[in-house]
Protein backbone atom coordinates (compact mmCIF):
# COMPACT_ATOMS: atom_id res chain seq x y z
CA UNK A 1 0.00 0.00 0.00
CA UNK A 2 2.82 2.37 0.97
CA UNK A 3 4.59 1.62 -2.26
CA UNK A 4 1.46 2.41 -4.27
CA UNK A 5 0.89 5.70 -2.43
CA UNK A 6 4.55 6.70 -2.85
CA UNK A 7 4.40 5.85 -6.57
CA UNK A 8 1.23 7.89 -6.96
CA UNK A 9 2.80 10.88 -5.14
CA UNK A 10 5.96 10.64 -7.23
CA UNK A 11 3.94 10.32 -10.44
CA UNK A 12 1.77 13.34 -9.60
CA UNK A 13 4.83 15.41 -8.62
CA UNK A 14 6.47 14.62 -11.95
CA UNK A 15 3.26 15.57 -13.77
CA UNK A 16 2.97 18.86 -11.84
CA UNK A 17 6.60 19.66 -12.39
CA UNK A 18 6.12 19.10 -16.09
CA UNK A 19 3.13 21.42 -16.08
CA UNK A 20 5.14 24.16 -14.43
CA UNK A 21 7.63 25.76 -16.80
CA UNK A 22 10.22 28.03 -15.26
CA UNK A 23 13.49 29.12 -16.82
CA UNK A 24 16.22 31.64 -16.10
CA UNK A 25 18.68 32.73 -18.74
CA UNK A 26 21.09 35.53 -19.51
CA UNK A 27 19.28 38.63 -20.74
CA UNK A 28 20.66 39.20 -24.24
CA UNK A 29 22.41 42.33 -25.50
CA UNK A 30 23.40 43.80 -22.17
CA UNK A 31 26.42 44.17 -19.92
CA UNK A 32 25.70 40.95 -18.05
CA UNK A 33 23.82 42.54 -15.18
CA UNK A 34 20.37 41.13 -15.92
CA UNK A 35 18.65 37.74 -15.97
CA UNK A 36 15.57 36.93 -17.99
CA UNK A 37 13.06 34.87 -16.01
CA UNK A 38 10.22 33.12 -17.87
CA UNK A 39 7.38 31.03 -16.49
CA UNK A 40 4.25 29.25 -17.61
CA UNK A 41 1.90 27.86 -14.97
CA UNK A 42 -1.34 27.99 -16.95
CA UNK A 43 -2.17 24.39 -16.18
CA UNK A 44 -1.95 24.86 -12.41
CA UNK A 45 -4.02 28.06 -12.19
CA UNK A 46 -2.29 29.60 -9.14
CA UNK A 47 -3.59 32.83 -7.58
CA UNK A 48 -0.15 34.35 -7.16
CA UNK A 49 3.37 33.59 -8.36
CA UNK A 50 6.41 34.44 -6.33
CA UNK A 51 10.01 34.45 -7.59
CA UNK A 52 12.70 34.29 -4.95
CA UNK A 53 16.44 34.68 -5.44
CA UNK A 54 18.28 32.52 -2.95
CA UNK A 55 21.87 31.99 -1.97
CA UNK A 56 23.65 28.78 -1.02
CA UNK A 57 23.95 30.05 2.58
CA UNK A 58 20.15 30.24 2.92
CA UNK A 59 19.67 33.99 2.35
CA UNK A 60 16.79 34.78 0.06
CA UNK A 61 15.09 37.85 -1.41
CA UNK A 62 11.76 38.24 -3.12
CA UNK A 63 12.43 39.58 -6.61
CA UNK A 64 9.03 39.47 -8.24
CA UNK A 65 5.38 38.95 -7.40
CA UNK A 66 2.84 38.39 -10.14
CA UNK A 67 -0.68 37.19 -10.84
CA UNK A 68 0.18 36.51 -14.46
CA UNK A 69 0.41 32.74 -14.96
CA UNK A 70 2.37 33.06 -18.18
CA UNK A 71 4.95 35.78 -18.37
CA UNK A 72 8.48 36.97 -18.09
CA UNK A 73 10.50 39.36 -15.96
CA UNK A 74 13.93 40.93 -16.43
CA UNK A 75 15.79 41.08 -13.15
CA UNK A 76 18.38 43.84 -13.27
CA UNK A 77 19.24 44.23 -9.60
CA UNK A 78 21.99 42.37 -7.78
CA UNK A 79 23.14 40.34 -10.76
CA UNK A 80 26.89 39.98 -11.16
CA UNK A 81 28.25 38.84 -14.55
CA UNK A 82 29.67 35.29 -14.63
CA UNK A 83 28.33 34.46 -11.17
CA UNK A 84 25.58 31.82 -10.87
CA UNK A 85 22.27 33.03 -9.48
CA UNK A 86 19.60 30.70 -8.05
CA UNK A 87 15.88 31.32 -8.42
CA UNK A 88 12.83 29.62 -6.99
CA UNK A 89 9.35 30.03 -8.45
CA UNK A 90 6.55 29.36 -5.99
CA UNK A 91 2.90 29.07 -6.99
CA UNK A 92 0.45 30.10 -4.30
CA UNK A 93 -3.24 29.36 -3.96
CA UNK A 94 -5.85 31.81 -2.68
CA UNK A 95 -4.91 31.06 0.96
CA UNK A 96 -1.21 31.64 0.30
CA UNK A 97 -0.27 27.97 0.42
CA UNK A 98 2.48 26.78 -1.88
CA UNK A 99 0.96 24.44 -4.45
CA UNK A 100 4.09 23.93 -6.53
CA UNK A 101 7.58 25.25 -6.85
CA UNK A 102 10.58 24.96 -9.12
CA UNK A 103 14.21 26.00 -8.84
CA UNK A 104 16.57 27.04 -11.59
CA UNK A 105 20.05 28.47 -11.89
CA UNK A 106 21.44 30.94 -14.41
CA UNK A 107 24.72 32.63 -15.19
CA UNK A 108 24.67 36.05 -16.83
CA UNK A 109 27.37 37.28 -19.17
CA UNK A 110 28.14 40.51 -20.98
CA UNK A 111 27.85 40.67 -24.76
CA UNK A 112 30.36 42.31 -27.07
CA UNK A 113 27.77 43.43 -29.58
CA UNK A 114 24.16 44.50 -29.21
CA UNK A 115 22.45 42.60 -32.01
CA UNK A 116 19.29 44.69 -31.55
CA UNK A 117 21.16 47.64 -33.00
CA UNK A 118 22.45 45.96 -36.14
CA UNK A 119 20.10 48.00 -38.36
CA UNK A 120 21.30 51.18 -36.66
CA UNK A 121 24.91 50.17 -37.28
CA UNK A 122 24.25 49.48 -40.96
CA UNK A 123 22.48 52.81 -41.43
CA UNK A 124 25.22 54.65 -39.52
CA UNK A 125 27.93 53.03 -41.66
CA UNK A 126 26.13 53.85 -44.93
CA UNK A 127 25.48 57.46 -43.90
CA UNK A 128 28.97 58.02 -42.52
CA UNK A 129 30.54 56.48 -45.61
CA UNK A 130 28.42 58.72 -47.86
CA UNK A 131 29.29 61.85 -45.91
CA UNK A 132 33.01 60.99 -45.79
CA UNK A 133 32.99 60.12 -49.52
CA UNK A 134 31.48 63.49 -50.43
CA UNK A 135 33.90 65.32 -48.10
CA UNK A 136 36.88 63.77 -49.90
CA UNK A 137 35.18 64.22 -53.24
CA UNK A 138 34.78 67.95 -52.52
CA UNK A 139 38.36 68.13 -51.29
CA UNK A 140 39.57 66.76 -54.62
CA UNK A 141 37.99 69.74 -56.34
CA UNK A 142 34.63 68.39 -57.51
CA UNK A 143 32.03 71.16 -57.86
CA UNK A 144 29.03 70.69 -55.58
CA UNK A 145 25.73 72.49 -55.87
CA UNK A 146 24.25 73.62 -52.55
CA UNK A 147 20.90 75.41 -52.63
CA UNK A 148 20.66 78.89 -51.16
CA UNK A 149 19.41 79.17 -47.58
CA UNK A 150 17.64 82.52 -47.25
CA UNK A 151 18.00 82.64 -43.48
CA UNK A 152 21.77 82.49 -43.73
CA UNK A 153 21.97 84.94 -46.62
CA UNK A 154 20.22 87.38 -44.29
CA UNK A 155 23.19 87.62 -41.93
CA UNK A 156 24.87 90.31 -44.06
CA UNK A 157 21.60 92.22 -44.30
CA UNK A 158 21.10 92.07 -40.53
CA UNK A 159 24.64 93.18 -39.72
CA UNK A 160 24.38 95.99 -42.29
CA UNK A 161 21.09 97.14 -40.78
CA UNK A 162 22.52 97.10 -37.27
CA UNK A 163 25.56 99.09 -38.39
CA UNK A 164 23.45 101.71 -40.15
CA UNK A 165 21.04 102.08 -37.25
CA UNK A 166 23.81 102.10 -34.64
CA UNK A 167 22.01 99.42 -32.68
CA UNK A 168 23.13 96.06 -31.40
CA UNK A 169 22.52 92.53 -32.69
CA UNK A 170 20.98 90.09 -30.24
CA UNK A 171 22.00 86.44 -30.45
CA UNK A 172 20.42 83.65 -28.38
CA UNK A 173 22.06 80.20 -28.73
CA UNK A 174 18.99 78.38 -27.42
CA UNK A 175 18.11 77.47 -23.87
CA UNK A 176 19.75 74.07 -23.62
CA UNK A 177 23.27 73.19 -22.56
CA UNK A 178 26.39 72.33 -24.55
CA UNK A 179 25.49 68.64 -24.68
CA UNK A 180 22.81 69.51 -27.23
CA UNK A 181 23.87 69.58 -30.87
CA UNK A 182 21.56 72.51 -31.63
CA UNK A 183 23.42 74.66 -29.12
CA UNK A 184 26.74 73.74 -30.73
CA UNK A 185 25.35 74.60 -34.17
CA UNK A 186 24.07 77.90 -32.80
CA UNK A 187 27.52 78.69 -31.42
CA UNK A 188 29.12 77.81 -34.76
CA UNK A 189 26.89 80.38 -36.46
CA UNK A 190 27.67 82.86 -33.67
CA UNK A 191 31.34 82.68 -34.63
CA UNK A 192 30.64 83.66 -38.24
CA UNK A 193 28.15 86.34 -37.21
CA UNK A 194 30.46 87.86 -34.59
CA UNK A 195 33.23 88.09 -37.20
CA UNK A 196 30.96 90.06 -39.53
CA UNK A 197 29.89 92.23 -36.59
CA UNK A 198 33.51 92.94 -35.75
CA UNK A 199 34.37 93.75 -39.38
CA UNK A 200 31.47 96.24 -39.52
CA UNK A 201 32.17 97.79 -36.10
CA UNK A 202 28.69 96.85 -34.97
CA UNK A 203 27.74 95.62 -31.51
CA UNK A 204 26.59 92.16 -30.45
CA UNK A 205 24.82 91.01 -27.28
CA UNK A 206 24.74 87.34 -26.35
CA UNK A 207 22.69 86.58 -23.23
CA UNK A 208 22.94 82.90 -22.31
CA UNK A 209 21.11 80.72 -19.84
CA UNK A 210 23.76 78.03 -19.25
CA UNK A 211 27.11 78.61 -17.63
CA UNK A 212 28.92 76.15 -19.92
CA UNK A 213 27.49 77.94 -22.95
CA UNK A 214 28.69 81.23 -21.46
CA UNK A 215 32.35 80.22 -21.40
CA UNK A 216 32.17 78.68 -24.89
CA UNK A 217 30.29 81.63 -26.39
CA UNK A 218 32.84 84.04 -24.89
CA UNK A 219 35.68 82.11 -26.54
CA UNK A 220 33.84 81.96 -29.86
CA UNK A 221 33.13 85.72 -29.94
CA UNK A 222 36.66 86.58 -28.76
CA UNK A 223 38.20 84.41 -31.52
CA UNK A 224 35.88 86.00 -34.08
CA UNK A 225 37.10 89.49 -33.13
CA UNK A 226 40.68 88.25 -33.30
CA UNK A 227 40.09 86.83 -36.76
CA UNK A 228 38.53 90.08 -37.89
CA UNK A 229 41.72 91.80 -36.78
CA UNK A 230 39.97 93.82 -34.08
CA UNK A 231 40.80 92.17 -30.76
CA UNK A 232 40.57 95.51 -28.95
CA UNK A 233 36.97 95.94 -30.01
CA UNK A 234 35.95 92.78 -28.18
CA UNK A 235 33.84 93.51 -25.13
CA UNK A 236 33.93 90.57 -22.71
CA UNK A 237 30.61 91.73 -21.23
CA UNK A 238 28.85 91.36 -24.56
CA UNK A 239 28.39 87.67 -23.69
CA UNK A 240 26.68 87.40 -20.34
CA UNK A 241 24.76 84.98 -18.19
CA UNK A 242 21.18 85.71 -17.12
CA UNK A 243 19.71 82.67 -15.40
CA UNK A 244 19.21 78.93 -15.85
CA UNK A 245 15.49 79.33 -15.31
CA UNK A 246 13.45 79.09 -18.52
CA UNK A 247 10.98 81.91 -17.91
CA UNK A 248 13.43 83.98 -15.91
CA UNK A 249 15.64 83.92 -18.99
CA UNK A 250 12.70 84.91 -21.20
CA UNK A 251 11.92 87.83 -18.90
CA UNK A 252 15.54 88.96 -19.04
CA UNK A 253 15.80 88.71 -22.83
CA UNK A 254 12.42 90.38 -23.36
CA UNK A 255 13.59 93.21 -21.14
CA UNK A 256 16.72 93.61 -23.26
CA UNK A 257 14.68 93.59 -26.49
CA UNK A 258 12.24 96.20 -25.17
CA UNK A 259 14.89 98.48 -23.66
CA UNK A 260 17.79 98.16 -26.13
CA UNK A 261 15.68 97.62 -29.27
CA UNK A 262 18.27 95.54 -31.18
CA UNK A 263 18.31 95.97 -34.96
CA UNK A 264 18.41 92.23 -35.54
CA UNK A 265 17.60 89.20 -33.42
CA UNK A 266 18.99 85.72 -33.94
CA UNK A 267 17.39 82.79 -32.13
CA UNK A 268 19.47 79.80 -33.16
CA UNK A 269 19.47 76.67 -31.02
CA UNK A 270 17.06 74.58 -28.98
CA UNK A 271 13.94 76.31 -27.73
CA UNK A 272 10.79 75.26 -25.92
CA UNK A 273 7.76 77.33 -24.90
CA UNK A 274 9.86 80.47 -24.75
CA UNK A 275 10.25 80.55 -28.55
CA UNK A 276 7.07 82.51 -29.28
CA UNK A 277 7.45 84.88 -26.32
CA UNK A 278 10.92 85.84 -27.54
CA UNK A 279 10.01 86.00 -31.23
CA UNK A 280 6.82 88.02 -30.72
CA UNK A 281 8.56 90.53 -28.46
CA UNK A 282 11.26 90.85 -31.13
CA UNK A 283 8.62 91.30 -33.82
CA UNK A 284 6.93 94.04 -31.80
CA UNK A 285 10.29 95.84 -31.44
CA UNK A 286 10.65 95.92 -35.23
CA UNK A 287 13.87 93.92 -35.46
CA UNK A 288 14.86 91.74 -38.41
CA UNK A 289 14.57 88.26 -36.99
CA UNK A 290 16.27 85.02 -37.96
CA UNK A 291 15.42 81.86 -36.06
CA UNK A 292 16.47 78.26 -36.37
CA UNK A 293 15.70 75.17 -34.39
CA UNK A 294 15.20 71.45 -34.77
CA UNK A 295 12.30 71.39 -32.31
CA UNK A 296 9.34 70.57 -34.58
CA UNK A 297 6.76 71.92 -32.14
CA UNK A 298 8.44 75.34 -31.96
CA UNK A 299 9.05 75.82 -35.67
CA UNK A 300 5.54 77.10 -36.49
CA UNK A 301 5.95 79.86 -33.91
CA UNK A 302 9.25 80.96 -35.42
CA UNK A 303 7.88 80.77 -38.97
CA UNK A 304 5.04 83.10 -38.00
CA UNK A 305 7.00 85.61 -35.94
CA UNK A 306 10.39 85.74 -37.69
CA UNK A 307 11.53 87.00 -41.07
CA UNK A 308 13.73 83.98 -41.75
CA UNK A 309 13.58 80.51 -40.26
CA UNK A 310 16.13 77.72 -40.49
CA UNK A 311 14.11 74.53 -40.37
CA UNK A 312 15.68 71.49 -38.71
CA UNK A 313 18.61 70.38 -40.83
CA UNK A 314 19.27 73.93 -42.11
CA UNK A 315 20.40 74.88 -38.61
CA UNK A 316 23.00 72.11 -38.65
CA UNK A 317 24.02 72.97 -42.20
CA UNK A 318 24.51 76.64 -41.37
CA UNK A 319 28.10 76.48 -40.22
CA UNK A 320 29.20 74.50 -43.28
CA UNK A 321 27.17 76.74 -45.56
CA UNK A 322 28.67 79.92 -44.14
CA UNK A 323 32.24 78.60 -44.17
CA UNK A 324 32.03 77.91 -47.95
CA UNK A 325 34.79 75.34 -47.43
CA UNK A 326 34.48 72.54 -50.00
CA UNK A 327 34.99 69.73 -47.47
CA UNK A 328 32.29 71.12 -45.18
CA UNK A 329 29.91 71.57 -48.10
CA UNK A 330 30.71 68.01 -49.13
CA UNK A 331 29.28 66.75 -45.87
CA UNK A 332 25.99 68.48 -46.72
CA UNK A 333 25.89 66.57 -49.98
CA UNK A 334 26.42 63.38 -47.99
CA UNK A 335 23.42 64.27 -45.85
CA UNK A 336 21.35 64.66 -49.01
CA UNK A 337 22.46 61.19 -50.07
CA UNK A 338 21.26 59.95 -46.66
CA UNK A 339 17.92 61.58 -47.30
CA UNK A 340 17.62 59.75 -50.60
CA UNK A 341 18.31 56.45 -48.81
CA UNK A 342 15.67 57.23 -46.20
CA UNK A 343 13.18 58.04 -48.93
CA UNK A 344 13.81 54.70 -50.64
CA UNK A 345 13.70 52.71 -47.37
CA UNK A 346 10.50 54.48 -46.29
CA UNK A 347 8.80 53.89 -49.64
CA UNK A 348 9.80 50.21 -49.68
CA UNK A 349 8.73 49.90 -46.04
CA UNK A 350 5.30 51.41 -46.69
CA UNK A 351 4.81 49.09 -49.68
CA UNK A 352 5.88 45.99 -47.72
CA UNK A 353 3.62 46.88 -44.80
CA UNK A 354 0.66 47.33 -47.16
CA UNK A 355 1.17 43.88 -48.63
CA UNK A 356 1.59 42.41 -45.13
CA UNK A 357 5.34 41.77 -45.10
CA UNK A 358 6.75 43.05 -41.83
CA UNK A 359 10.38 42.05 -42.29
CA UNK A 360 11.72 45.57 -42.89
CA UNK A 361 9.78 47.11 -40.01
CA UNK A 362 10.96 44.40 -37.64
CA UNK A 363 14.53 44.74 -38.85
CA UNK A 364 14.57 48.50 -38.34
CA UNK A 365 12.83 48.42 -34.97
CA UNK A 366 15.27 48.74 -32.06
CA UNK A 367 13.99 47.03 -28.92
CA UNK B 1 49.13 72.25 -29.67
CA UNK B 2 46.49 74.53 -28.10
CA UNK B 3 44.27 73.77 -31.07
CA UNK B 4 45.32 70.17 -31.69
CA UNK B 5 44.74 68.83 -28.18
CA UNK B 6 40.99 69.66 -28.06
CA UNK B 7 40.63 68.19 -31.56
CA UNK B 8 42.34 64.94 -30.51
CA UNK B 9 40.19 64.71 -27.36
CA UNK B 10 37.04 65.39 -29.42
CA UNK B 11 37.99 62.70 -31.94
CA UNK B 12 38.76 60.07 -29.31
CA UNK B 13 35.70 60.78 -27.16
CA UNK B 14 33.45 60.91 -30.23
CA UNK B 15 34.67 57.54 -31.50
CA UNK B 16 34.44 55.92 -28.05
CA UNK B 17 30.87 57.15 -27.53
CA UNK B 18 29.80 55.86 -30.97
CA UNK B 19 31.43 52.48 -30.37
CA UNK B 20 29.92 52.21 -26.87
CA UNK B 21 26.45 52.54 -28.39
CA UNK B 22 26.90 49.08 -29.94
CA UNK B 23 28.99 47.35 -27.26
CA UNK B 24 27.22 46.70 -23.97
CA UNK B 25 30.25 44.90 -22.46
CA UNK B 26 32.15 46.53 -19.62
CA UNK B 27 33.68 49.18 -19.74
CA UNK B 28 31.98 50.43 -22.94
CA UNK B 29 28.46 50.09 -21.55
CA UNK B 30 29.24 52.56 -18.77
CA UNK B 31 31.04 55.15 -20.86
CA UNK B 32 27.99 57.23 -21.82
CA UNK B 33 26.71 57.51 -18.26
CA UNK B 34 30.22 58.20 -16.96
CA UNK B 35 30.69 60.99 -19.48
CA UNK B 36 27.31 62.43 -18.49
CA UNK B 37 28.53 62.47 -14.90
CA UNK B 38 31.70 64.27 -15.96
CA UNK B 39 29.57 66.80 -17.81
CA UNK B 40 27.46 67.40 -14.68
CA UNK B 41 30.58 67.89 -12.56
CA UNK B 42 32.02 70.40 -15.03
CA UNK B 43 28.63 72.18 -15.25
CA UNK B 44 28.63 72.45 -11.46
CA UNK B 45 31.90 74.35 -11.56
CA UNK B 46 30.75 76.40 -14.54
CA UNK B 47 27.77 77.71 -12.54
CA UNK B 48 30.26 79.82 -10.57
CA UNK B 49 31.37 81.40 -13.85
CA UNK B 50 27.75 82.23 -14.66
CA UNK B 51 27.17 83.83 -11.30
CA UNK B 52 30.38 85.82 -11.56
CA UNK B 53 29.27 87.05 -14.98
CA UNK B 54 25.87 88.04 -13.57
CA UNK B 55 27.51 90.01 -10.76
CA UNK B 56 30.11 91.66 -12.96
CA UNK B 57 27.66 92.86 -15.62
CA UNK B 58 25.17 94.22 -13.07
CA UNK B 59 27.74 95.80 -10.74
CA UNK B 60 29.29 97.64 -13.70
CA UNK B 61 25.86 98.92 -14.71
CA UNK B 62 25.26 100.23 -11.21
CA UNK B 63 28.76 101.65 -10.87
CA UNK B 64 28.61 103.67 -14.09
CA UNK B 65 24.90 104.48 -13.67
CA UNK B 66 24.15 103.04 -17.11
CA UNK B 67 20.58 103.38 -18.45
CA UNK B 68 18.07 101.30 -16.44
CA UNK B 69 20.64 100.60 -13.72
CA UNK B 70 17.96 100.28 -10.99
CA UNK B 71 16.92 96.96 -12.58
CA UNK B 72 20.41 95.68 -11.85
CA UNK B 73 20.00 96.61 -8.20
CA UNK B 74 16.79 94.56 -8.07
CA UNK B 75 18.49 91.62 -9.83
CA UNK B 76 21.41 91.56 -7.42
CA UNK B 77 19.23 92.14 -4.36
CA UNK B 78 16.93 89.26 -5.38
CA UNK B 79 19.91 87.00 -5.97
CA UNK B 80 21.55 87.85 -2.64
CA UNK B 81 18.30 87.51 -0.67
CA UNK B 82 17.44 84.09 -2.15
CA UNK B 83 20.96 82.72 -1.69
CA UNK B 84 21.21 84.30 1.78
CA UNK B 85 17.95 82.89 3.20
CA UNK B 86 18.73 79.54 1.58
CA UNK B 87 22.12 79.35 3.27
CA UNK B 88 20.88 80.61 6.64
CA UNK B 89 17.67 78.62 7.11
CA UNK B 90 17.81 76.06 4.34
CA UNK B 91 14.88 74.73 2.35
CA UNK B 92 11.86 72.58 3.17
CA UNK B 93 13.83 69.37 3.64
CA UNK B 94 17.27 70.75 4.54
CA UNK B 95 18.36 72.89 7.43
CA UNK B 96 20.68 75.86 6.94
CA UNK B 97 23.61 77.29 8.85
CA UNK B 98 21.27 79.01 11.33
CA UNK B 99 19.14 75.92 11.82
CA UNK B 100 15.53 75.56 10.71
CA UNK B 101 14.39 79.05 11.75
CA UNK B 102 11.36 77.90 13.77
CA UNK B 103 10.52 81.48 14.86
CA UNK B 104 10.41 82.67 11.27
CA UNK B 105 8.43 79.61 10.19
CA UNK B 106 5.90 80.38 12.96
CA UNK B 107 5.36 83.85 11.49
CA UNK B 108 5.62 83.16 7.75
CA UNK B 109 4.17 79.67 7.67
CA UNK B 110 7.20 78.21 5.91
CA UNK B 111 10.93 78.75 5.64
CA UNK B 112 11.88 82.09 4.02
CA UNK B 113 13.37 80.39 0.96
CA UNK B 114 10.24 78.30 0.39
CA UNK B 115 8.02 81.29 1.14
CA UNK B 116 9.74 83.40 -1.51
CA UNK B 117 9.82 80.47 -3.92
CA UNK B 118 6.08 79.76 -3.65
CA UNK B 119 4.82 83.32 -3.28
CA UNK B 120 7.12 85.31 -5.53
CA UNK B 121 9.14 83.14 -7.89
CA UNK B 122 6.37 80.77 -8.96
CA UNK B 123 3.97 83.64 -9.62
CA UNK B 124 6.51 85.49 -11.70
CA UNK B 125 7.16 82.33 -13.66
CA UNK B 126 3.43 81.75 -14.21
CA UNK B 127 3.06 85.37 -15.34
CA UNK B 128 5.72 84.95 -18.01
CA UNK B 129 4.24 81.66 -19.15
CA UNK B 130 0.74 83.11 -19.35
CA UNK B 131 1.98 85.76 -21.79
CA UNK B 132 2.22 82.92 -24.26
CA UNK B 133 -1.57 82.85 -24.64
CA UNK B 134 -1.63 86.47 -25.84
CA UNK B 135 1.36 85.99 -28.10
CA UNK B 136 -0.25 82.92 -29.66
CA UNK B 137 -3.34 85.02 -30.40
CA UNK B 138 -1.35 87.81 -32.05
CA UNK B 139 0.84 85.40 -34.00
CA UNK B 140 -2.16 83.36 -35.11
CA UNK B 141 -3.89 86.52 -36.30
CA UNK B 142 -0.97 87.32 -38.58
CA UNK B 143 -0.55 83.74 -39.75
CA UNK B 144 -4.22 83.32 -40.62
CA UNK B 145 -4.53 86.38 -42.82
CA UNK B 146 -5.55 84.87 -46.15
CA UNK B 147 -3.08 86.17 -48.70
CA UNK B 148 -1.69 83.19 -50.54
CA UNK B 149 -2.81 79.65 -51.28
CA UNK B 150 -0.64 78.34 -48.44
CA UNK B 151 -2.03 80.78 -45.88
CA UNK B 152 -5.57 79.88 -47.00
CA UNK B 153 -4.73 76.23 -46.48
CA UNK B 154 -3.32 77.01 -43.04
CA UNK B 155 -6.41 79.03 -42.14
CA UNK B 156 -8.80 76.25 -43.16
CA UNK B 157 -6.79 73.56 -41.35
CA UNK B 158 -6.56 75.70 -38.22
CA UNK B 159 -10.31 76.36 -38.18
CA UNK B 160 -11.04 72.65 -38.64
CA UNK B 161 -8.65 71.64 -35.85
CA UNK B 162 -9.86 74.33 -33.46
CA UNK B 163 -13.52 73.58 -34.08
CA UNK B 164 -12.91 69.85 -33.97
CA UNK B 165 -11.52 70.16 -30.48
CA UNK B 166 -14.57 71.96 -29.12
CA UNK B 167 -18.07 70.74 -28.31
CA UNK B 168 -19.38 73.24 -30.87
CA UNK B 169 -17.52 71.41 -33.64
CA UNK B 170 -19.03 68.15 -32.55
CA UNK B 171 -22.49 69.74 -32.43
CA UNK B 172 -22.18 71.36 -35.87
CA UNK B 173 -21.63 68.06 -37.65
CA UNK B 174 -23.72 65.83 -35.39
CA UNK B 175 -26.52 65.71 -37.99
CA UNK B 176 -24.31 63.96 -40.53
CA UNK B 177 -25.20 60.36 -41.36
CA UNK B 178 -22.94 57.51 -40.24
CA UNK B 179 -21.70 56.98 -43.81
CA UNK B 180 -20.16 60.48 -43.72
CA UNK B 181 -18.58 59.90 -40.34
CA UNK B 182 -15.15 60.87 -41.72
CA UNK B 183 -16.45 64.42 -42.26
CA UNK B 184 -17.41 64.75 -38.62
CA UNK B 185 -15.34 67.73 -37.36
CA UNK B 186 -13.64 65.94 -34.42
CA UNK B 187 -12.70 63.13 -36.86
CA UNK B 188 -11.32 65.66 -39.37
CA UNK B 189 -9.33 67.40 -36.63
CA UNK B 190 -7.94 64.07 -35.48
CA UNK B 191 -7.04 63.16 -39.06
CA UNK B 192 -5.18 66.44 -39.63
CA UNK B 193 -3.24 66.10 -36.38
CA UNK B 194 -2.52 62.40 -36.82
CA UNK B 195 -1.43 62.23 -40.46
CA UNK B 196 -0.37 65.45 -42.28
CA UNK B 197 0.96 67.11 -39.10
CA UNK B 198 2.79 64.04 -37.86
CA UNK B 199 4.18 63.35 -41.33
CA UNK B 200 5.52 66.91 -41.56
CA UNK B 201 7.03 66.75 -38.08
CA UNK B 202 8.68 63.41 -38.80
CA UNK B 203 10.13 64.74 -42.04
CA UNK B 204 11.68 67.61 -40.06
CA UNK B 205 12.96 65.17 -37.45
CA UNK B 206 14.54 62.89 -40.05
CA UNK B 207 16.23 65.91 -41.65
CA UNK B 208 17.39 67.12 -38.23
CA UNK B 209 18.67 63.63 -37.40
CA UNK B 210 20.73 63.57 -40.58
CA UNK B 211 21.93 67.07 -39.81
CA UNK B 212 23.07 65.96 -36.36
CA UNK B 213 24.95 63.00 -37.87
CA UNK B 214 26.60 65.27 -40.44
CA UNK B 215 27.54 67.92 -37.87
CA UNK B 216 28.82 65.28 -35.44
CA UNK B 217 31.02 63.73 -38.11
CA UNK B 218 32.39 67.13 -39.10
CA UNK B 219 33.22 67.85 -35.46
CA UNK B 220 34.67 64.38 -34.73
CA UNK B 221 36.84 64.49 -37.86
CA UNK B 222 38.00 68.00 -37.00
CA UNK B 223 36.61 69.52 -40.19
CA UNK B 224 34.30 71.82 -38.29
CA UNK B 225 36.17 73.81 -35.65
CA UNK B 226 34.06 76.91 -35.26
CA UNK B 227 32.76 75.73 -31.86
CA UNK B 228 36.35 76.11 -30.65
CA UNK B 229 36.44 79.62 -32.00
CA UNK B 230 38.58 78.51 -34.96
CA UNK B 231 37.79 78.30 -38.65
Amino acid sequence: MRKILFSLFLFSSILWAQELVFSAEDNPNDDGTAILLKWNADALQPTTLRIIKYEENGDSTLVHLSTDTNGQYILGDGIVPQEPANFRLQLLDIDGNIIAQKEVQAVSKAQWFNTNKISLLIMAIILSAAIIYYIFSARSGKKLYIRKIAGLESIDESVGRATEMGRAILFIPGTLDLDNMQTISGLSILGKLAQKVAENDAKIMVPVCRSMVLSTAKEVVKEAYLKAGKPDAYDSDSVFYLTDDQFGFVAGVDGIIVREKPAANFFLGAFYAESLILAETGFASGAVQTAGTAMPSQLPFFVVACDYTLIGEELFAASAYLSKEPQQLGSLKGQDFGKAIFLIVLSVGVFLEIIGVHFLKNFLTIN
Amino acid sequence: MNRKLPLIITFLVGIIVIVSEFIPHYPFGLISSELENWFLIISGFAIILGQLSLFKVNILKIKYKKPNWPYSVITLASFIIMVGVGILWGTQDNSGLAGNGQHIVAVMGSKPFDYLFHNVYQHLQATMFSLLAFFIASAAYRAFIARTFESNLLLISAILVMLGNTSLGSFLTSWMPQTLNFLHLPKLAEFIMKYPTTAGQRAIMIGAGLGIIGSSLRIILGIERSYLGGK
